[in-house]
């Protein structure tokens, strides 16, 4: 409310007008807890955190429309988790089953061409995008370069689907090929360990199918920290999907921080964090349950 | 956790076996190239001087807009203009002297394949009373001579933008319709109509143009200084960008900048890891407890998403983000890693003999634990420098980091915000993600390289 203008204050001294607007800023500042010192303060914040009350938005709003930041983030939570979590599947089977192969394999061509490609892996997968966009669609023309669904959507179910997941073919690819040859070279590492132990050779000795010591000999056993590995690997792509999502315009977690870096909208970037936070704990709490289900050594 | 063999290597040794390596060989010599190139950078161009210029962007008006490098012409097969000063081309002549009037002739070739992109004319004038009056007038190979148009300055300093002058259009395409018969057929601007020959198809007349500026000058003792630029497609190794900037200069500091914050942010977050490992390791109880508790507190921060909050907050310049960096990251998997490491050194005899001889926990934790466990820890040093590159190349691309910085990422920052990738200046976003990858590829090989020496259990498989 204005004071210096309003008919309300008319009568009032400037000296008056003056207290009256300090008497308001001062509650306001109590209002917001902004007169507290700075670690009580943080208390507050982390409890409200904790709550997972994170406030209403500045100026961003959720797709229907909420200015809750709560809502906000859980609008495109689905979806970041549809592209990334989905890249970890693939690049998971595809690591697991290449890297049996080549250690199984040790020696051969294609088992020195991964040793020797590897160190390639250091560029992070939104890198890789950058080129994809490149190829695929500023000289091809073939593939759109990010974004979601065609706009206007297609209203067959079917026909949506596959242009989601002509949408996802870039980023997918991306994240395939950035962790490609250092994703089979470390399980093929792994395997190699396991399977020189002796009940392997043994295996072998009584003239078991390959298959069948890869699977009950080699594979089994490797499990626990291969699922420690995959659940690692599911946080990490959650984090690295921040700057993906931004290339490739996926209208994702990271694309909500993003632009709210953009907006310079402090109660969703807080959000954002807070909510990485909780998916990390989430995933490492999980699977220290999983770990004792599927590794019977281990015992609460 | 795998049992790491600990080998004996010196750093001069380590150096020694990675030249044995054809790999070895080969990163080294990409990282002795970046090398050469920050000192290149460092010496020749001064660090305030370039941020002042890069900053700059009226410094560059005689640079022409978004060029592409020189020798991508090689690739297209076409011969691309080059910028050309006229200025270097002209001839006076004095027509009268009460009123002063001269005549600047600039006679040129143009023998190049594309259209120029823009005509700018910079005027900088002395005068009492009233600014001179020029008059235009260009000449094609066949010596027609257009009438283009006839001004007076605005000011001391004027400059006309040739191509932005609607009415030149109508002129130009008056004088092509008279020649050819019909009105052009190809969308005309007014560039295409300067160089545009009358065959009625939309080529470049290649010959000996002219362009006249005459100057009618109020007062006896008014000067003038003609600047006329005709702008090119290419421009230097590099390229511009946007705001007419080379490329050359943000490639060639980049490499300095983005270099020293990867080496920086590696090295001094391992020094701490081994440091708090080693401590943690070797006191054991409750430091070890303490140490390890906030290990696991730490391997749970959101790294990525906390710094790009920090660094939007506080907006934080490139060398206060490497203190961030280092702080968020002060305990991480590395302290785990490397505790497991000491745990098995520590009760190697050495030890044993330095703790009978009296020597302090200092000692022996900086002088004989750490030298002892560096050389498996150098491999993942060297690996995670480009990790850091990359985080200086994603924070600039979230723009969140300070912007007046030339590093390699600001430059895709600038190339993506420019549409780059969808404009078709690939040069753009090509050049600096070449240096970026350089720079992680010569890391990342002799990482591997470090590595199969210091731990040769690798080498044997």
């Amino acid at each position: 409310m204005m004071v210096k203008e309003s008919p309300i204050f008319k009568g009032y001294t400037d000296e008056q007008k003056r207290e009256l607007i300090e008497n308001r800023v001062k509650n306001e500042l109590k209002r917001r807890g902004l007169d507290k010192p700075f670690l009580i303060r943080s208390i507050y914040h982390l409890k409200n955190a904790l709550l997972l009350n994170l406030g209403t938005a500045m100026n961003m709003t959720s797709d229907s429309g909420s200015m809750q930041v709560k809502n906000i983030i859980l609008e495109r939570l689905p979806l970041t988790i549809l592209l990334f979590t989905t890249a970890s599947v693939i690049n998971f089977f595809l690591h697991l089953f290449l890297g049996l192969k080549l250690a199984r394999k040790y020696g051969s061509f294609f088992d020195k061409l991964v040793v020797y490609l590897s160190p390639t892996s250091v560029i992070p997968g939104w890198f890789y995008g950058i080129f994809l966009i490149l190829i695929f669609y500023s000289w091809l023309h073939i593939l759109p370069p990010g974004g979601f669904v065609d706009f206007p959507p297609p209203t067959n179910p079917i026909l949506y689907a596959l242009n989601v997941l002509k949408h996802m073919i870039l980023p997918l690819s991306a994240w395939i090929i950035s962790a490609f040859f250092w994703g089979i070279y470390s399980e093929r590492n792994f395997f190699l360990i396991f399977s020189t132990e002796d009940y392997v050779e043994v295996a072998t000795a009584k003239g078991l199918p390959d298959k069948e010591v890869e699977r009950k000999y080699i594979l089994y056993p490797a499990l626990p920290p291969i699922i420690t590995n995959f659940a690692l690997t599911v946080i990490s792509s959650w984090m690295g999907a921040i700057v993906t999502e931004a290339i490739f315009n996926w209208p994702g977690l990271g694309q909500i921080l993003s632009r709210a870096i953009g907006l310079f909208d402090a109660p969703v970037i807080v959000g954002v964090t807070v909510i990485y936070a909780y998916l990390l704990a989430g995933t490492v709490l999980l699977l220290e349950f999983i770990y004792t289900l599927i590794d019977p050594r281990i015992r609460v | 956790m795998n049992e790491v063999e600990l080998s004996g290597y010196s750093l001069k040794g380590i150096i020694k076996e990675v030249l044995r390596y054809k790999v070895g060989i080969f990163a080294i010599g990409i990282l002795i190239f970046l090398i050469l190139l920050s000192i290149y950078a460092v010496i020749t161009m001064p660090y305030e001087k370039t941020i002042y210029m890069w900053n700059n962007s009226q410094l560059w008006l005689k640079n022409p807009r978004n060029a592409i490098p020189i020798w991508w012409s090689i690739f297209i097969g076409k011969k691309l203009p080059t910028n050309i000063n006229l200025s270097k081309y002209v001839k006076e002549k004095h027509i009268s002297d009460n009123p002063k009037r001269i005549e600047y002739i600039y006679s040129f070739s143009y023998n190049y394949d594309e259209f120029p992109p823009e005509l700018n004319i910079f005027f900088k004038s002395n005068y009492k009373k009233d600014p001179p009056v020029i008059k235009i007038y260009w000449e094609k190979p066949n010596g027609d001579k257009i009438f283009l148009l006839e001004r007076s300055l605005r000011g001391k300093e004027d400059t006309l933008y040739i191509q932005n002058i609607d009415k030149l259009e109508n002129v130009l395409a008056s004088y092509i319709k008279e020649k050819v018969g019909y009105y052009p057929t190809y969308p005309l601007t007014v560039m295409r109509g300067l160089f545009v020959d009358n065959s009625g198809n939309l080529s470049i007349y290649k010959g000996n143009y002219k362009l006249y500026l005459d100057v009618t000058f109020n007062d006896q003792n008014d000067t003038i200084n003609i600047e006329p630029i005709l702008y090119g497609l290419v421009y230097g190794i590099a390229g511009t960008d946007h705001l007419r900037r080379p490329l050359s200069i943000a490639l060639l500091w980049g490499a300095p900048l983005d270099i020293s914050f990867g080496v920086g942010a590696a090295l001094s977050i391992t020094i701490l890891h081994l440091i708090f490992a080693t401590i943690s390791g070797w006191y054991g109880r409750r430091i070890d407890f303490i140490i390890q508790r906030f290990t696991e507190i730490f391997m749970l921060l959101p790294f990525l998403p906390l710094v790009i909050m920090i660094s939007l907050f506080y907006k934080l310049t490139i060398w206060k983000l490497l203190l961030v960096v280092i702080l968020t990251s002060l305990f991480g998997t590395g302290v785990k890693t490397q505790r497991a490491l000491v745990l098995q050194v520590k009760n190697l005899p050495y030890i044993e003999a330095a703790k009978a001889y009296g020597a302090s926990n200092m000692r022996i934790v900086f002088l004989y634990l750490i030298p002892k466990i560096l050389p498996p820890v150098i491999p993942n040093l060297v690996i995670s420098i480009p990790g850091f590159v990359f985080l200086e190349a994603i924070l600039s691309l979230f723009g969140v980091l300070d912007p007046t910085q030339p590093t390699w990422g600001r430059i895709i920052e600038d190339a993506f915000q420019n549409g780059a990738l969808y404009k078709g200046y690939f040069y753009w976003v090509l050049e600096p993600s070449f240096m970026l990858i350089l720079t992680a590829i010569s890391f990342a090989f002799l990482g591997f390289a470090i590595d199969k020496i210091v731990n040769p259990k690798l080498k044997e498989m």
